[in-house]
């Protein structure tokens, strides 16, 4: 009873850390169709970032604030400059966004040097909880708390403002959106940079749980990418369903089916892919 | 079109040739395999580190001759390794090469080596194989066999630390693999029963779940982590309160200096065995340390003092020698007589296998002077490879790995 | 006869690194062209095809150990060896032809990806057939018709002489009714379906052969580093040898070539003069998207025209 109560919470932490992740992924891919293979690098950057402002002495939420708006920042600059000119170039984008990954990984290693470092939890996070006669730590149940406070801030801001009513038109019809008006350009940046940000934000949640190394950006990358495909491309119910069913699925599966931890992500994708190729949760065309 | 690109193309290359052997006495020319990018970075600098500091020790000279290294960048790829080894021997004609880092790609340019008769010397590499069942005559290490320096460890665990029931976690991987079983043999070979092995892949994000299945009643757990993962694993075993109940045992790199340096209270108390520690309390280990800390800015650990514990056998050799190094058989000889009498790691001489007999310490992670570090608790001296295991029956068996020695007493 | 020349100085070009003093070099121009082979298979994917796989090197990979484990595990002949591996690999392509083609765009890369961590996850966790991530290795290089490759020199000969086989017949089929087929149903599939193409059949056969290929290169990889380990079926792998296509210009010949010879020169040779050589390969491919978006040797000949049109004026 124990176990399936632990792993159920510590499925639910990981599906958490995984919104964080792709969520920003998700919406720049659903509205601008836009694979951008940098987002773990920005999660990354992020928590370097962050890590940064917290060994400067500022406190844990500043360094949130800090690494998300760094990488908004980054992430609005690089779509103006580079990415703008390359809508519909999927080749290109795919060069320029892995060869920016690239220059941030490196760049980082120069920065911070390679050693692995922890980010410190916020003093009223630490410690654990006391649960059915077991432990869990109490950051990880404010990792789940965030992320579901981040979707339901999302959903508001696309379901509820203007500009989320601009952004789910650009999703549905693109052309469309445009012939009524709608400042595309400018609108594309402002995701771009909302994404970003969320990448941003994410690593450094993330940070006390996963540390920042370098090479946390390829191991994150392909995760976003599961959640992404999973999840069905600018749904935000998608994402949320599809990092909390990661989640749970990589728990449990490498839990009761250790010898196939290796692969329990992919075989269910593939048959997931084969099944439904535009994604479980995606709504109907 | 083509001709002309023909011609520059020639050029080019021709002129990128390489520098020719130089008139008058050559320096010793020394390939130096390291990764300077990705995860492996930082084992990579702190190589560099060791390396770099020795030779700047002895003025940058070594039994009477100029050395000049070569450094490298293998990108942590087996088929990369292999090129730079190439152009180490081909383009820059070095005359030893001290490297590479991981076994993976000490294996990948084995059989390079042995056709090209380069000797190597390894700082850092520890894959079983290498100097057992698969030995290769160009090879010499200076650092221990993965399973060496667990082997005294389960023995200690099971009769100085009386550990009956363990479960052990480790990356899933064959440093991983090697050390564990080296661990798990002898502990049982005393009274103990391994009751848990638990594997995690090497790049997961996150143990919560694995941490989670630790069977709570077990005396302690071995886990056996490389890289940045013994940092990730201890501070969450903390996380999940199991810090003063369940003792954690370490192998070498769980709390290497390299990591330990950033961790925390998590760490205190973890029990390890190594051949090193910077904690190691001779007159040549702490003027060692005072070096590091002085040039670096951080205790030496596993990389860093096995690249100069390399750098070190290449002075011995070189002076047995007389500093020709152009005799390579000689060469190779002289390094594969090595004999440390005392040095930073007290005694090390090598075996018939070109694996060193070396000191394993005991050490338990304490806080002093207000940074954590190894404190050595036990020394055993003299141990080989092969523990107290007769060598041809050692041998004999399959190399260790994930199923062997084959767990008996696991429980569901 | 006009065609002859241009050929003749391909080829002239291609056997000049025999002419360099240093070994070292004739290995890199070994490995250059290797992984030109492998570039040109997943060109004809990505390129011809327009499906953007980050999975092929499932392929290479499969037939790297499978060359390998069948001599020194098995006890197979080399030729046999060489010959199961080129064919299994590729019915394993037919097979996961299958399960990708079920889906288009970032589904279809998504199916490509999975499968190559699938395997990568197997060649890791079977030790007993793949020597884990300690890999194989004890495999000496075959000497066909009694030629031995141990030598840098003889072992080019060969890679070259592959080389050409393999460019001489993916540029037939790029030139071929199959070909135009392929081009057409990447840019207008619904139309291409309207006239009478069965767009699906076109896309497997285009995967299948881009396998097949893949697995040519796989073995000529096999036989260079003599050693094999999972890393070769990483993403990282897969990821390379998709941004050489499109840096080289994905959907022409030379692309892949020049694709390949950045990489492989960076990696390699640049490396030795520049530490922060990966950053510095980020910047080509930045550099290369903002100056040349179609690829280096679109940007190049573009160029070229250009300065003769400027010339001419």
């Amino acid at each position: 009873m124990r176990f399936w109560l632990v792993q159920s919470l510590n499925g639910l932490a990981l599906g958490g850390l995984l919104f964080l992740l792709s969520s920003g992924f998700s919406l720049i891919f659903g509205l601008m169709r836009v694979a951008n293979l940098t987002h773990g690098a920005y999660f990354m950057l992020g928590a370097y970032v962050g890590l940064s402002v917290l060994n400067a002495g500022y406190g844990f939420w500043v360094a949130v604030a800090a690494g998300a708006a760094a990488i908004a920042l980054l992430g609005g600059v690089l779509e103006r400059v580079l990415l703008r000119k390359l809508s519909g170039r999927t080749l290109s984008q795919v060069l320029v966004t892995l060869g920016i990954a690239f220059i941030i990984s490196d760049a980082s290693l120069l920065v911070w040097s390679g050693d692995p470092m922890p980010l410190p939890m916020p003093p009223s996070l630490t410690g654990a909880v006391a649960i059915f006669g077991g432990y869990f730590p109490r950051y990880r149940l404010a990792v789940v708390g965030i992320s579901l406070l981040v979707a339901v801030l999302l959903w508001l801001l696309l379901e509820r403002t203007r500009v989320g009513a601009m952004i789910r038109a650009g999703v549905d019809d693109m052309e469309m959106a445009r012939a009524l008006g709608i400042p595309v350009p400018r609108l594309f940046t402002a995701v771009f940079c909302l994404g970003a940000a969320l990448a941003g934000m994410g690593g450094v949640l993330g940070g006390p749980i996963l540390s920042v190394y370098p090479g946390l950006d390829m191991d994150m990358l392909p995760l976003a990418l599961i959640v992404l495909i999973l999840g069905g491309a600018g749904s935000l119910p998608g994402a949320l369903l599809g990092s909390f069913f990661i989640g749970f699925l990589y728990t449990f599966g490498q839990a009761l089916l250790p010898d196939l931890a290796y692969v329990i992500l992919f075989l269910p994708m593939v048959a997931a892919i084969a099944l439904r190729p535009k994604g479980l949760f995606a709504r109907a065309a | 079109m083509p001709m002309r690109a023909a011609l520059i193309l020639l050029a080019a290359l021709a002129l990128a040739s390489g520098p020719g052997s130089a008139a008058g006495k050559d320096p010793v020319r020394v390939g130096f395999l390291t990764v300077n990018s990705g995860a492996l970075a930082a084992g990579g600098r702190q190589m560099h580190e060791g390396l770099t500091l020795y030779l700047k020790q002895h003025g940058n000279k070594l039994a009477g001759r100029d050395i000049e290294v070569i450094t490298l960048d293998t990108a942590g790829q087996p088929a990369t390794t292999r090129t730079r080894t190439q152009e180490a021997v081909e383009r820059y004609n070095v005359h030893v090469i001290i490297g590479p880092l991981a076994a993976f790609e000490a294996l990948a340019i084995n059989d390079y080596v042995r056709q090209a008769k380069v000797p190597v010397i390894s700082p850092s590499a520890a894959a079983e194989d290498l100097t057992q069942r698969n030995p290769n005559p160009w090879f010499v290490r200076a650092v221990g066999s993965s399973a060496q320096f667990n082997q005294p460890f389960g023995e200690y665990a099971a009769k100085t630390l009386k550990y009956k029931r363990i479960a052990t976690i480790g990356d899933d991987f064959a440093f991983g693999h090697e050390t564990t079983a080296g661990f798990q043999r002898t502990f049982e070979d005393n009274g103990g029963k391994v009751v848990q092995k638990l594997w995690s892949p090497l790049n997961v994000a996150d143990y919560g779940s694995y941490i989670a299945q630790i069977k709570p009643d077990v005396d302690a757990v071995y886990a056996s982590f490389a890289g940045a993962n013994g940092l990730r694993f201890l501070r969450q075993y903390a996380e999940y309160g199991l810090k003063g109940k369940v003792p954690v045992l370490g192998n070498m790199t769980t709390v290497d200096e390299g990591i330990l340096k950033n961790m925390g209270d998590e760490a205190v108390g973890v029990v390890s065995s190594g051949w090193y520690s910077a904690a190691i309390d001779n007159p040549d280990n702490r003027k060692f340390v005072e070096a590091v800390r002085a040039a670096y800015g951080a205790d030496p650990g596993y990389y860093t003092a096995g690249a100069y514990t390399a750098a070190m056998f290449l002075d011995l050799a070189l002076q047995k020698v007389k500093g020709k190094v152009e005799d390579k058989e000689a060469f190779m000889k002289a390094l594969r007589s090595v004999h440390v009498e005392n040095g930073f790691r007290g005694p090390i001489r090598i075996d018939e296998y070109g694996n060193p007999v070396l000191n394993v310490y005991i050490r338990k992670v304490e806080r002093k002077d207000g940074r954590l570090q190894n404190t050595v608790i036990q020394t055993v001296p003299d141990v080989s490879q092969f523990w107290k295991y007769q060598p041809k029956e050692f041998l004999a068996q399959p190399v260790y790995s994930r199923d062997f020695p084959p767990a008996k007493h696991l429980e569901p | 006869m006009r065609r002859a020349l241009p050929a003749a100085a391909a080829i002239a070009l291609l056997l000049s690194p025999l002419l360099l003093p240093s070994e070292f070099y004739v290995n890199i121009a070994a490995q250059v062209l290797i992984a030109a082979i492998f570039a040109l298979s997943l060109n004809l994917l990505v390129g011809y095809g327009g499906l953007i796989s980050l999975g092929h090197a499932a392929y290479l990979g499969t037939a790297a150990y499978l060359t390998i484990g069948l001599v020194t595990r098995a006890g197979f002949g080399q030729l046999p060896a060489a010959l199961c591996a080129v064919g299994l690999a590729t019915a394993m392509a037919a097979v996961f032809g299958l399960l990708a083609l079920r889906a288009t765009g970032l589904g279809f890369l998504m199916i490509t990806l999975a499968l190559g961590q699938i395997l990568w996850g197997l060649a890791y966790r079977w030790v007993a057939l793949t020597g884990g991530d300690n890999g194989l290795s004890g495999f000496t290089r075959p000497a066909p018709l009694g030629l031995a490759l141990t030598s840098p020199r003889a072992f080019y000969l060969f890679v070259v002489a592959v080389f050409a086989c393999a460019f001489v017949l993916l540029a037939l089929l790029a030139r071929s009714p199959f070909g135009a087929g392929l081009r057409g149903v990447r840019d207008q599939p619904r139309r291409m379906q309207a006239l009478g193409w069965n767009t699906w059949l076109i896309r497997y056969a285009a995967f299948v052969i881009a396998g097949f290929w893949g697995a040519v290169a796989g073995v000529l990889f096999a036989y260079y580093n003599q050693f094999i380990s999972p890393h070769v079926l990483g993403l990282t792998s897969s990821a390379e040898v998709l941004l050489m296509v499109i840096a080289g210009g994905a959907g022409t010949l030379l692309g892949p070539l020049a694709g390949a010879a950045v990489v492989v020169l960076l990696k390699n040779v640049a490396s030795a003069y520049v530490t922060r050589w990966v950053m510095l390969l980020g910047i080509v491919f930045v550099a290369i998207v903002v100056f040349m978006p179609e690829g280096l040797v679109p940007g190049l000949s573009r160029l070229r025209r250009r300065r003769r049109a400027a010339g001419a004026a």
